[in-house]
Formats: C-alpha cells, structure tokens, sequence
C-alpha cells in the first residue's frame, strides 16, 4: 500500500502537464474561470473535448475497447487532479459518464457502433430527460408516456431541469411504457433526437443568472422503437445504473481542490486592514476545514476507484457517498468564496457569458464568480436526487430495511 | 500508487479481529498484553534489528482498527508506537537492546513520561529538569498522563537540560525505572480503562548512559504523530463496531408499533453515522501512508487533519449511538457508552479536532 508514484506514473505526469501546457490555451482556461454554472458552455467543453479526442484521451474512465484510455487507478487520478489544476473546462459528463456506460452495458451492437464513437468525440450532445414537474425526489411516479405505433414510440409529457436542453441533439429519458402494479415498472429508456417534430423547450432562469436548466414538452413526439436502451418496461434499473455513474462515477477532489487554490488566490488579493484576508485566522481555519474535507473526499474516491475496473459501475452506497460529500463540500468552498470578497459580495454582474463580456467590471474578474456560483451550488444538493434521497438510499442499504 | 492491502495485511486484520472477539466475550480472560506479545503485535513496528518485524503504521492500524472494534482496553500504542518507538529512534546500540527485545517479547513495559500540566498538547512543553551532576542528571518535576504509566517497568522521560519551558531545542528523554530513588508514580483509573500514572520526580539521580537524546523535540513529534495515525484506525474500527451496534438495536427495538429503525429522521442518522465511518477510514488510511514521511510539516500537516476529521466524527458517531439506544445508552449494561469513553480519552491525549484544525491552518501558513 502506497500513496507515491512510481518512476512510470511520474512520467505520466510530465506527458499530461507538457500536453496541458501545449494544448489548454489561455482563452479555454479563461472561459472555464468565467463559468458559474456547473459544466462548461458547450461550445467551450466540445473544443476542450475535441482536443482530448484528438489526443485519444476523451474518456479516461472507459475500457480501451470503446475508445476509452484504459488507464491505471493512478493515471485516472493524476489526470483530473492535473487536468482541474491547470483549469481545463469542465466537459459534460452527461454522454461520457451517463448514457455512454448505459450503452455499453445494456446497448445493442448497433447502438454501441453508431453512439459510443460519436460521444467520444463530442460529436453529440446529450440531455437528461429524468425529472418532471410532478415527479423529482419520486422519479419513479413520472407520467411522460410513449405509446407503441408500429415502429415508432409516440411521446406526450414533459421533462424538467434539462440541464443544456437548448443546445443538445440527443436526449436519454425516462419514459412511461406501460401501466403497472408498482410504479417502478413499465418505465422505458429512451434516447430522443431533439429536433424530432413535437418538441419544444422552454428556458428557466435560475438563482444565479444563468440559463443552465429547462422545460422540455413533447407533442406527440414519433420516436423510432429502434432507440430504447434495454427491454421495454426494464428502464428502471438502466436508470438507475445511469445515477450511480452520475453521483460517484468520478475522482470529483481534484476539481475541488483547483477551486480551494482560486479561492486562496482570491482571498490573498483582498485584505482585511493590514494583511491580507488570507493571513486572517478566521480564512485560515475555514481554508484548513475545506482542505482537509477534500482530502477525505479523494481519499474515498480513490478507494472506490481502486475497487473497481474502467467502466464498472461504483454501485449504490459508493456513489450515494460520493455525491453528498462532493455537494456539500462545494456548497461550502463557494461560500467561503463570497466571504472572501466582502463588500463586493453585494456586486452583481448579470451578462453572460461572463468570459464574452466587453464592458470593464465594477469588481476584479476573479471575484465575479463567486457570488452566481455561491447561489447556483445550491443545486447540488438537489439535482441528481437530493441529499436527503442518498441518505434514504444509504440507510436502506446499512440497516438492511 | 497501490491502494491495496498485502495478504499478510488482511491475515493480520483476521487474525487481530478473531482474537480480540474471542476475549471480548470473557472478560476475565488472561493478560491481553502477554497474547499481544505472542501475536506479534509488539514487536510489529519495531526494527528488525532490535527484535521487531519492521512494519510500518498501516500495521499497526490494522491491529488497532480491531482494538477499537472489540473495546480492547490496552495502552498498546502508547507502548510501542510511543515509547518503544522512540527508543528505537534514538537509543543507541546498547540502549536499544536493553530495551526493545523485552519490549517485543512482552517482559518489559515501557511508558512515555511526556505530558505535564499546563502543556496543553504543546509538545515543546518541558518543564521537568534535568540538571547536570557529574557524568549523570537529577530530575526534578511532575509528569501527567503517562499512559500505561502504572503497570510499566521503565519510563522513557523528558526533561530539560536548557532553555525555557516551551523551548524547541534543549528537551533530553532519558530511561529512567519506576523504582529509581525519588520516583512516585500515582498510577489512577482512566475514563476508558486502559489505566495512567502521573510520575514525580524529586532529586532522581541518572546516570549518564540512561540519556537517549539531548534535543528529542523532533522524534517525539514525530512519535506522536505516528501514534495518532495508529489511534486514527482505532477510531474507525470503534466507529464501526457503535454503528454496527446502533442499527441492530434499532431494528430489534419496537416503539408507536413499529421498529425504531423504520423512522426516517433515525435511518438519515444511520447514514450519518456511515458516512462518518467511511470518511473517517479513508483520513485513517491517509494519515498512515503519511506517517514516515521525510518532510516533518507535510507529515504533520497530513496527521493534524486526519485527526481534525476523525475525532470529530468518532464523537458525532461516539454520542449519537448512545442517543439512539434511548435510555438504555447512558447505562453501563449495554457498553454502548464505553465507545465515547474512548473518545473522550483519545481527545484527552492528543488533543480534541479544533485544536488539530488550528494546527493544520498554523503549519499550511508556515509553508506558505
């Protein structure tokens, strides 16, 4: 047991630092600095994910038989611990970490050809069609019914909190197949080419000020049958295999902790009187706790990942963990972050992007952040089953009741 | 980078947890240290040299971890980790011979004399002296906490040769035996049964060949942190044994016509407590792959936020298992309470999370 590199995982490191270096251009990191929102604008994202694609390092956490990376427990690690530090856009995980390990375990052959080739390389962009406006903490109560016509699936309902709706051409969803006893059955997998007839999506600002999430309505929408994932009425458990990858399918520290070292920066840029806030006691204890919840964090991540192969799914416990942990651990870091500012905790910036903005802001660039993530971290508790859904995921499983 | 135990790591694991479940259903059973000698255990950490087996503190974590597990009442770590280890670290070849073989081999206890009052877990706190007298020292002051202090056959001591009370350099440890002239030792009950001594010292005559080192400040810090790595594993096998514990109680306990366990707010506690349980392995994990690192700040650094975070959770874990058991948990019919006695006692010792937080923040702006 040992925490060191060996002499070929520091070797690694060099090639990922000297590619990092090379290829993480100066406007890419900007972009990503100046991204509230939880993932990166696609348009930033599928440059970065091109470039990683080129370099055949699109999906690190994938089997090298579908494209994946193959690499070590180590080399996972070093990857996004350096990836985060050098402030590589956040890439959408809703193809390479959601609906890709749902293929690939219960995809056919042609879905695995036609898909898997085509998220590596961003050439899709994919959707999350799971809440609706009467179903969130009870996903399993949704209502948005496909309906068997020949060939084709005709959709009515509609899904909500589609993070990147408006600017995805694939959707997976959840969709009612049948009517059964219990709820969880006779739900359906289904991927949706977003620019079938019938379809419309409708914004929704949040807290913020991004548009991040939407509304999306289906208007007898003819989906070929072709495109369900897994036997129909069997969606469930696809799923939820697909939430465990969402909550714990990834090391989550190493973004954490870049975003610590900003904050440090940050705090080392304003003062308090004399010194500058970071030299106050009252940042130093804050930044030790923070630092010291995202070493448990990697260290727990790390322990999962060493247990698994490339594309095993983490299961329930694991991923449940891991995704509490991660959410309350940001939560906590970008409120640390308004702290820091101060006073110019009251500066509000509304445009977005924030990284195509002309006017000269009223605050330092650094700063502008910290005030929309603070209020959009919010959902990270929430979205992909709140925190008080992994407790009741947990407790079912440690109490065995 | 290997996160995965060793065979001899997991039969060590089975053999400690086998053998501390079988005492733990006879109380009355033979002296746990003489089986602790015959296992191996002492002489774990030791060096090969000496008479030990040259393993490191994912070792003797995997030994504590099941101590904390049972409720083994022993000042193991204290032992070996501390004492043993820094005679190990500092004696020379006479004196280390003299000492750790017995010590491997069960027939000589040891204690480390370190704490004293006012200290406040200041490791530089030294105010026992030790005055030059010929080729020997006199030692003079009190010491506190000495863990094992009362069943053990030689202290390992500190006292100042110069400087003042909280003064880095000038702190000597010396070997000094519990019949030596001058020497009280007040052995008194601890609150987790394992047992401590406070030890006077007036006009204690040493000869010099009992000194072990005339500047110890590093080594002791750097035992201390060893054995807080090993106390860290200790509080997750102790975590787990209260949960484990808590849930099956729940389950069995029937109130408004159902199981206590079937009430959300109680199964979200559960949770809880698991999470803490599995954060707490992992900062255990981590504090012991950085216990023998070179570099003392980044070792300390690393040791200070484990604690930081496994203290704290142990005493979440530690108070909501006896929350859970109702009014059954305040009594000592169930033992559910002697898990947060060693809480309590282990806080006592090093010192409790908010202290060791402060510490992670104080060498992190060192560095910086």
């Amino acid at each position: 047991m040992d925490l060191t590199f060996t002499a070929e995982e520091r070797a690694f490191r060099d090639e990922v630092r000297a590619f990092l270096n090379e290829k993480l251009t100066p406007d890419l990191k900007r972009a990503h600095h100046l991204t509230p929102s939880v993932f990166s604008d696609p348009p930033v994202g599928n440059r970065w994910q091109k470039i990683l694609h080129a370099q055949g390092w699109a999906a690190p956490l994938w089997p090298k038989e579908y494209g994946g990376t193959g690499w070590s427990l180590a080399q996972r690690y070093i990857w996004e611990i350096e990836s985060a530090a050098a402030g590589a856009p956040s890439v959408t995980p809703m193809g390479l970490r959601m609906v890709g390990p749902v293929i690939m375990k219960f995809g056919t052959q042609a879905q695995k050809d036609y898909y898997l080739p085509r998220i590596c390389a961003a050439e899709d962009y994919w959707c999350q069609g799971y809440s609706e406006p009467g179903s969130g903490s009870d996903l399993a109560s949704l209502k948005t019914r496909a309906v068997r016509d020949g060939d084709h699936y005709v959709i009515n309902g509609s899904k909500i909190w589609t993070t990147h709706a408006h600017h995805a051409n694939m959707m997976f969803a959840l969709v009612r197949t049948s009517d059964e006893p219990k709820k969880q059955d006779g739900i359906s997998f289904i991927l949706i080419d977003m620019k079938t007839p019938g379809i419309s999506v409708r914004p929704i600002l949040t807290i913020g000020g991004d548009h991040e999430t939407n509304q999306v309505f289906f208007d007898d929408v003819r989906v070929p049958v072709e495109n369900r994932v897994g036997a129909e009425g069997q969606g469930w458990a696809t799923g939820k295999y697909l939430l465990e990858f969402e909550r714990g399918g990834a090391m989550t520290s190493g973004r954490l902790r870049a975003i610590l070292a900003d904050i440090e920066k940050l705090a080392s840029t304003y003062r308090d009187g004399e010194k500058a806030y970071a030299a106050t006691e009252t940042f130093a204890l804050r930044r030790s706790q923070a630092e010291i919840d995202i070493d448990a964090l990697e260290m727990t991540e790390l322990r999962i990942m060493s247990s698994l192969q490339s594309g095993q799914n983490p299961g329930s416990v694991s991923s449940s963990l891991a995704k509490l942990r991660n959410s309350e651990i940001k939560q906590s870091l970008t409120a640390l972050a308004v702290d820091v500012l101060g006073q110019d905790g009251l500066y509000w910036e509304g445009h977005r992007p924030l990284y195509e903005m002309n006017a000269e802001p009223g605050i330092p660039e650094d700063a502008l952040t910290a005030l929309p993530e603070y209020l959009n971290s919010r959902a990270y508790t929430i979205f992909g089953g709140t925190s008080e859904v992994q407790r009741d995921i947990i407790a079912k499983v440690v109490i065995g009741m | 980078m290997d996160l995965s135990y060793s065979d001899e790591q997991r039969l060590l694991g089975e053999s400690a947890n086998n053998l501390l479940a079988a005492r733990a259903q006879k109380p009355g059973a033979a002296d746990l240290w003489k089986e602790m000698a015959d296992m191996g255990w002492l002489a774990l950490p030791l060096p090969e040299s000496d008479g030990g087996l040259g393993q490191g503190i994912v070792d003797v974590g995997i030994v504590t971890e099941a101590m904390g597990r049972h409720r083994a009442r022993s000042n193991y770590v204290a032992g070996v980790v501390l004492a043993g280890g820094l005679v190990a670290a500092l004696g020379n070849d006479a004196q280390r011979a003299a000492l750790l073989p017995g010590l491997a081999d069960g027939s000589l206890r040891l204690a480390l004399a370190h704490a004293e009052e006012g200290a406040r877990y200041n490791l530089a706190h030294v105010a026992v002296t030790a005055k030059k007298s010929g080729a020997g020292y006199v030692l003079d002051g009190r010491k506190v906490a000495v863990l094992g202090g009362d069943v053990a056959d030689r202290f390992i001591l500190s006292a100042r040769i110069s400087g003042g009370t909280r003064d880095a350099g000038g702190i000597g440890l010396f070997v000094v035996a519990k019949d030596a002239r001058g020497v009280t030792v007040d052995g008194h009950a601890t609150v987790d049964g394992a047992g401590a001594a406070r030890v006077t010292l007036a006009g204690v005559e040493v000869r010099a060949d009992a000194l072990l080192s005339d500047n110890a400040l590093a080594a002791i810090e750097q035992a201390y942190d060893r054995a807080t790595a090993a106390f860290c594993s200790e509080l997750v096998g102790l975590m787990e044994a209260a949960t484990k514990a808590t849930i099956e109680y729940t389950k069995i306990r029937i109130q408004f016509g159902k199981p206590l366990a079937g009430n959300q707010a109680l199964r979200h506690r559960m949770a809880d407590m698991s999470i803490a349980c599995e954060e707490a392995r992992s900062m255990a994990l981590r504090a012991a792959l950085h216990a023998d690192d070179e570099d003392a700040r980044s070792r300390s650094r690393a040791i200070a936020g484990a604690w930081a975070k496994v203290s704290r959770s142990a005493r979440f874990v530690a108070e909501q298992a006896i929350q859970l058991h109702g009014g059954m948990g305040v009594t000592n019919e169930l033992e559910i309470g002697g898990y947060l006695k060693r809480v309590v006692a282990l806080d006592a010792i090093i010192g409790g999370p908010d202290l060791h937080l402060r510490r992670h923040a104080a060498l992190t702006q060192h560095a910086a």
